[in-house]
Parts: structure tokens; C-alpha cells; sequence
């Protein structure tokens, strides 16, 4: 074998699963290194500019698929730095689910009651908050006063972002150039760093194999900070540990590759994976309306909403259909969301579009027209984990196209009458609220251009009780392959109908006295019981009852 | 590619007798926004194909007016010398689920519609300043000196709907 750097716990990726892992176990004594694909992008790199190359395109990649586009995080940071920062936790019965296995998804072991010191841990860490009437965007507050119009609920979103720091510019998918979204970058990173571990971002991690000595062999290449097509340069590093934490559309792929390496994968790696049962309607506000039916004004000369580019991304959510006695597949939330331009107009379709083609030609053109009057909302629904990840390609996770952001992978996904029963239902629903009375005019985002899509990339290696249809144990642990674990958002078993970046962190963070055991077993001197980032503790007092010694 | 871009964002011709953009629209279009600034930008990736994707729409083009029996100008490139309406039909197929070469004519069409919508080949402070068509039409309002987009006034700042009556203390659902 040739020679390999020595760690005592690799981690791939920055994103949640592994800023958290790399976090305590840098705290606890092991010596950690982390491999990132993206780069190391600061608030200062936050762009506000579309411009190829900007943050823009530099933090995030737009993956295409057969039947299912991912958008995901490239930096270190992952999807913290480019997401929304909407924290609410999972519905009690999402953890209840069986989808298409007739058994529970989840393993026993975890429940929304389970969870919830872990999901407690994250609050404190990141931190995330309430928000109330006043940190409501103009979007949100539409949102809010179209659902009360028509007879239901809408609650403000609890987010990690310091809605006192936040200037509302909408440019938070490049990146937060106020520090004011608590992404991973202002807690368990520098945190980590400070204990020791080391970060190195545009390694993308390429294949695992096993060691003579028991441990695990990393192989990465180094990739050019501007054109991520461009390779400079290769290595290896050997762990004892390993926690995979590259997201769902990547953690599945290196493990497919690394077969050769480490032996046969477990039936569900690759498989299962799930879209969060997404979709997106885009409405365009009749403005008079917005003011005679539901009373809203910005002020003397303003229009009474004209506000789709003002604020932060999502702020309110109605969660009148997460009601754990209705049946499976017809349970969804309805954000209001945010998308900027370059890729969040292409699939709107133009909802008073004739004959002709709806997301494209003259009647989009005229939609876009109306762009400061548009209302997007966001479902999060329950997919039947249709999703199946074909051959590796040569590198990475997808076979880049673009010198930033848009590649090509090997990701299919045809929806089942299931899937479709839910988008379906929430496309209705949403017709129903914003047309009602002349309010707007609305139409789902075609799904015929890039198949359907997804922010929120899940359950690809997925923890489970059955070995037949999860990947993971209910420790993270990858079945067969002793001290890999994957803490991602690929071992969250499905759909969970509301955003899901708290649960993934929760999840993470469960997983991380096993990950400490697992290490102290192979001989690294490490130990659990590290406070939040910043030092508090109150977390740390809600787990310790829970963890084995 | 003019052609094409102006189909997914048409415009207005820019002198008479422009053929390559159909008038289908007022305003600037895809063209006038930089498709083709943008596609010729070796950072989209499609560069390289950009004249065999040409050889291939012309080819379609004539495929199609073939199979419907239109006569057309061969003094123009056959996809030019289709009617907006017609290269609206042929765009519609050639990126219609289904299609052999659909991720090719998405590509495009994204790209087209990233000039118009975000001048994805331009910083977009410089763009707005420029008077950027597709930016100007869609409203986006300029940055601030520093470049950088602030608003002050974002909220309608009273209660606007009842919360769902299951709401944990920390904001989630239950």
C-alpha cells in the first residue's frame, strides 16, 4: 500500500451530519479531519450577483437527474451556508411512518419524544428561535392572511437566523453576507477547529477502501477553486473511524464506488432515497385584491404586496394537514418560500398561459413581467422513497457540466400514485387558498423540464431495524462495514413533511456517543460530553441520562 | 441560437428585417439580455457544442416543416425561417419529456432564461446600472453603493392569521 496521512476520524463533508460528528469528536479528544468538495466561502464571499462564478454558483450544486433534480450545498458548511434556516422539528407521526415497506421506517429507538433532547441540543447550538409577527416577511404575512382568508391556520417558522442582524435581502441561498444566518460557519465548525480538527475544503472524497491495520483508507481528489471540473490533485488518508456526511445525493455514491474496497453495500445503499415529496406553486398576486379582500397595505404609494424579492426566505408555514389521524401520503405543510431568479423562475409556469407552452415563450415572458408580485409556496409532502442511484460516474457525485453548480447524475425517480396523490392534493389546496375571492393566480412548477425536485435530498442510506431496507442501524452504523457511520441526510429514513435540516441535526447529534464508543473501541482516546459551541450546557444536561457507558 | 433563445424569451426585432428574432414580444428578450454572451462563455459548459446543437435544431427544423408541408426560405437557416408560432411547436417537442436529446434543448433553455432573468454573464449591480432588459421588465430595483441589497421596510408587522393550536413552545408542529 502506498503511504496515507493518519487520522484518528475522517469525516466527508461539512454540512450538518459532519460539522456536528467532526465538532465532538475534535472536543472529546480525537484527532479529526474533515474533507469538504466546496469551498471555504466567509461572509465577506457572499455575493450578492448572479454572475457564474459569484457565491452564487461557487456554494451550491443543481444536480440533474433522471426524473429528480437536487439542489444542494458545495462549501464548507454545506447546506447551512445556502439554506433557508427554517428549524421547524418533525410531526410526531412522521416517525410513525411505514410507506412502502409495510413496517415502520424508523427504528424504534427514535421518535419524536426521543428525539426531542437531541433536537434540543441543536436549538441551543445554532441557536434557532421563534419568530413572531413582526420578523414575518411581506411574503409570509400574504401567506399568512390568504390561509386565515380561507379558513385556516399559518404559524411563523422557528429559524436559526438573528432576524436583528438581518437586512431581508433575499441573497441568503449565496451565502449570509450579514452573519446573520446561523449556519454551521458561526458554531460546531470554528468550534471544531478550535479543538484541533482540520477542514480541507475542495477535497472531494472519491472512494473508501479497508486498511491492513482494520481502519479505512480515504482516497480524495483536490478540486480548482473556480472550474469544479478540473482536478489538481490526488491523495489518501487512513481513519479509523469514517462518518460519511456528504449528503443524500453523494454519501450513496461514494459508498456504491467504494465497493471494490469494502465489499458487498447493504441492499439500500443507493436506494430509498426521497425528494421530501417537494413541490412548488408560483402565484402571481392581483395586487387590488390583496388590498380589498385581505386588508393588507405597505404604506401611501406602495403596492399592497409587490414584495416576492423583500425579505429572507421562508417565514410562515400552514400546518393544518400535519394531522397524524389523516392517512398516509395526504399529510403536507405549505411554506411560503423564496427562490431566486436563474433558478427559480425557469419551471414556474405561467398559470393564465393559452394554449401555448406554460414555462417558456411569450406568456412566461409576461409572467415574469409581474416577478415582484409573485407568491411561491413550497410543499413538503410524503414520497414513497422511489428514488434509486444507478452506476457511480467517473468522480464525484455527478458528472459535471458547468464549471460551478450543474451537473448530471445518475439519480432515478418516477413517482408513484402515491407521490402524485400528495402533490396533488396540495396543488388544490393551494388553488384553493390563493385564488379564492381574486387574490392571485396559480400553477405548480412544471415537472417536465428536470423531472421533479428537491432541496431537501434524504434517506439514500437510510437507518432502519430491517436490514433488508435500511442501510444504517438505529446508531448510524453502516451494516457489514463496522466504525463507517453516516450521520447525513441520507440516514433519515423518509419524507418528513416539513423542512429537514433540524431533524438531520438531531439525528447527527443521536448519533454521536455511538460514533465516540466506536472510536474508543479501535484505541483513540476520546470521550462524549462536550457543551454547545458557544459553552452552554443545558443541552448537554437533557443527553447525558440517555447515553450508555 | 438566437433563434432558440428568443423562442424561450422573445423579444422585439432589433432592426428590420432581423430574422433570427421573431418580434414576438415588446421588450427585449433573451437575445437583447446576452443568451448568447452567455452560452459562448465556456463556464456554462456548452461552448463547445454550440455549433453541432445549430446543425441538429436546423435539422429538426427542416424534419418538421418537411412533415407539415411548409415551405420555407432557404435563404435563412431553417429553424430561423420558422414562424414564432412553429418554433414554439418544435422547442415544445425537442424538450418534452421523452425526448432523446431533451437535456440538450433544457440546457439551452435554461441558459436562455438565466440571461433574461438573472444575467448570469454580467455582475448584476453592472447589469441593473446598464438597464439590463430582462432585469429592468422583471422590477428588480438596484443595489445600494456598496452593491449590496437591504431593505428596511419588510413587514406588515401585526398578526395575520391564528396559529395551528398543536404549536410545541418552540414554534414546531406537534
Amino acid at each position: 500500500m502506498n503511504s496515507a496521512e493518519q487520522t484518528d476520524v475522517l469525516v466527508v463533508g461539512s454540512g450538518f451530519g459532519g460539522a456536528i460528528a467532526a465538532y465532538h469528536l475534535a472536543a472529546g479528544g480525537a484527532s479529526v479531519t474533515v474533507l469538504e468538495r466546496g469551498p471555504w466561502l466567509t461572509a465577506e464571499d457572499a455575493e450578492h450577483d448572479y454572475k457564474l462564478g459569484s457565491s452564487y454558483t461557487r456554494g451550491f450544486d443543481f444536480t440533474v437527474g433522471d426524473g429528480m433534480s437536487i439542489l444542494g450545498g458545495n462549501c464548507v458548511g454545506g447546506g447551512s451556508v445556502v439554506y433557508f434556516a427554517s428549524m421547524p422539528r418533525a410531526p410526531r407521526f412522521v416517525f410513525e411512518r411505514r410507506g412502502s415497506i409495510g413496517r415502520r421506517m424508523w427504528p424504534a429507538a427514535v421518535s419524536r419524544d426521543t428525539l426531542e433532547p437531541w433536537y434540543d441540543r441543536v436549538a441551543e447550538a445554532l441557536p434557532v428561535t421563534p419568530q413572531d409577527w413582526h420578523d414575518v416577511t411581506y411574503a409570509g404575512g400574504l401567506w399568512a392572511a390568504a390561509c386565515d382568508h380561507a379558513g385556516r391556520t399559518a404559524n411563523p417558522l422557528p429559524v436559526a437566523i438573528d432576524t436583528a442582524a438581518c437586512v431581508n435581502c433575499n441573497w441568503m441561498m449565496a451565502g449570509c453576507r450579514f452573519d446573520a444566518k446561523r449556519s454551521l460557519l458561526l458554531n460546531y465548525l470554528p468550534a471544531a477547529v478550535a479543538h484541533g480538527a482540520v477542514i480541507r475544503p475542495l477535497h472531494e472524497v472519491q472512494a473508501i477502501s479497508r486498511t491492513d491495520g482494520g481502519g479505512y483508507r480515504i482516497r480524495y481528489h483536490v478540486i480548482d477553486d473556480e472550474d469544479y471540473r478540473i482536478t489538481t490533485g490526488s491523495g489518501a488518508i487512513d481513519a479509523k473511524i469514517v462518518v460519511l456526511a456528504a449528503g443524500a445525493g453523494a454519501t450513496p455514491v461514494i459508498l456504491q464506488r467504494s465497493e471494490a474496497g469494502l465489499g458487498p453495500m447493504p441492499h439500500a445503499v443507493g436506494r430509498y432515497f426521497s425528494g421530501n415529496g417537494e413541490r412548488l406553486n408560483t402565484a402571481v398576486v392581483n395586487e387590488d385584491r390583496v388590498a380589498e379582500v385581505l386588508g393588507l397595505s405597505r404604506g401611501e404609494g406602495a403596492p399592497a404586496y409587490g414584495a416576492n424579492p423583500i425579505g429572507r426566505g421562508p417565514t410562515v408555514a400552514s400546518w393544518d394537514r400535519l394531522d397524524g389521524s389523516l392517512p398516509e401520503y395526504s399529510r403536507y405543510s405549505l411554506e411560503q418560500l423564496y427562490f431566486p431568479p436563474g433558478l427559480g423562475t425557469i419551471l414556474a409556469q405561467a398559470p393564465d398561459a393559452g394554449d401555448g407552452p406554460t414555462w417558456f415563450g411569450r406568456d412566461k415572458k409576461r409572467m415574469l413581467s409581474r416577478w415582484n408580485s409573485w407568491l411561491t409556496i413550497f410543499t413538503m409532502s410524503e414520497d414513497d422513497n422511489e428514488g434509486v442511484f444507478g452506476p457511480p460516474p467517473a468522480t464525484g457525485n455527478a458528472m459535471r457540466i458547468s464549471q460551478q453548480m450543474l451537473g448530471r447524475g445518475n439519480l432515478r425517480y418516477e413517482p408513484t400514485a402515491n407521490t402524485r396523490h400528495g402533490w396533488a392534493a396540495s396543488d388544490a389546496e393551494v388553488k384553493d387558498i390563493l385564488e379564492r375571492d381574486g387574490i392571485a393566480r396559480v400553477r405548480p412548477w412544471t415537472n417536465d423540464v428536470v423531472g421533479a425536485y428537491t432541496v431537501h435530498p434524504l434517506a439514500s442510506c437510510r437507518m432502519g431495524d430491517d436490514p433488508a431496507t435500511s442501510a444504517l442501524d438505529d446508531r448510524n452504523e453502516l451494516r457489514g462495514h463496522p466504525g463507517i457511520f453516516v450521520t447525513d441526510g441520507s440516514a433519515v429514513p423518509g419524507a418528513l413533511t416539513v423542512n429537514p435540516a433540524m431533524t438531520i441535526a438531531a439525528v447527527a447529534e443521536r448519533a454521536v456517543p455511538g460514533i465516540v464508543r466506536a472510536a474508543r473501541e479501535r484505541g483513540v482516546a476520546v470521550r462524549y460530553g462536550a457543551p454547545a459551541p458557544d459553552g452552554s450546557t443545558s443541552g448537554r444536561r437533557g443527553v447525558l441520562p440517555l447515553i450508555r457507558t | 441560437m438566437e433563434a432558440y433563445a428568443d423562442t424561450i424569451v422573445p423579444g422585439e426585432k432589433r432592426w428590420p428585417g432581423d430574422a433570427a428574432i421573431a418580434g414576438a414580444a415588446d421588450g427585449g428578450g433573451a437575445v437583447a439580455a446576452g443568451a448568447i454572451q452567455l452560452l459562448e462563455w465556456d463556464a456554462t459548459g456548452l461552448t463547445e457544442g454550440l455549433d453541432d446543437l445549430a446543425d441538429l435544431l436546423n435539422r429538426h427544423a427542416r424534419t418538421y416543416a418537411d412533415g407539415r408541408g411548409l415551405a420555407l426560405d432557404t435563404a435563412l437557416p431553417p429553424f430561423v425561417a420558422l414562424d414564432f408560432g412553429h418554433r414554439t411547436a418544435l422547442v415544445a417537442e425537442l424538450t418534452a419529456p421523452g425526448h432523446p436529446e431533451k437535456e440538450f434543448w433544457v440546457l439551452l433553455a435554461l441558459f436562455s432564461n438565466m440571461a433574461y432573468d438573472s444575467a448570469a454573464h454580467m455582475h448584476t449591480a453592472d447589469a441593473i446600472a446598464q438597464g439590463h432588459p430582462g432585469l429592468a421588465a422583471m422590477g428588480v430595483v438596484p443595489p445600494g453603493p456598496d452593491r449590496l441589497w437591504r431593505f428596511d421596510q419588510h413587514s406588515y408587522g401585526r398578526r395575520l392569521a391564528r396559529v395551528h393550536p398543536d404549536t410545541t413552545p418552540s414554534g414546531s408542529p406537534a
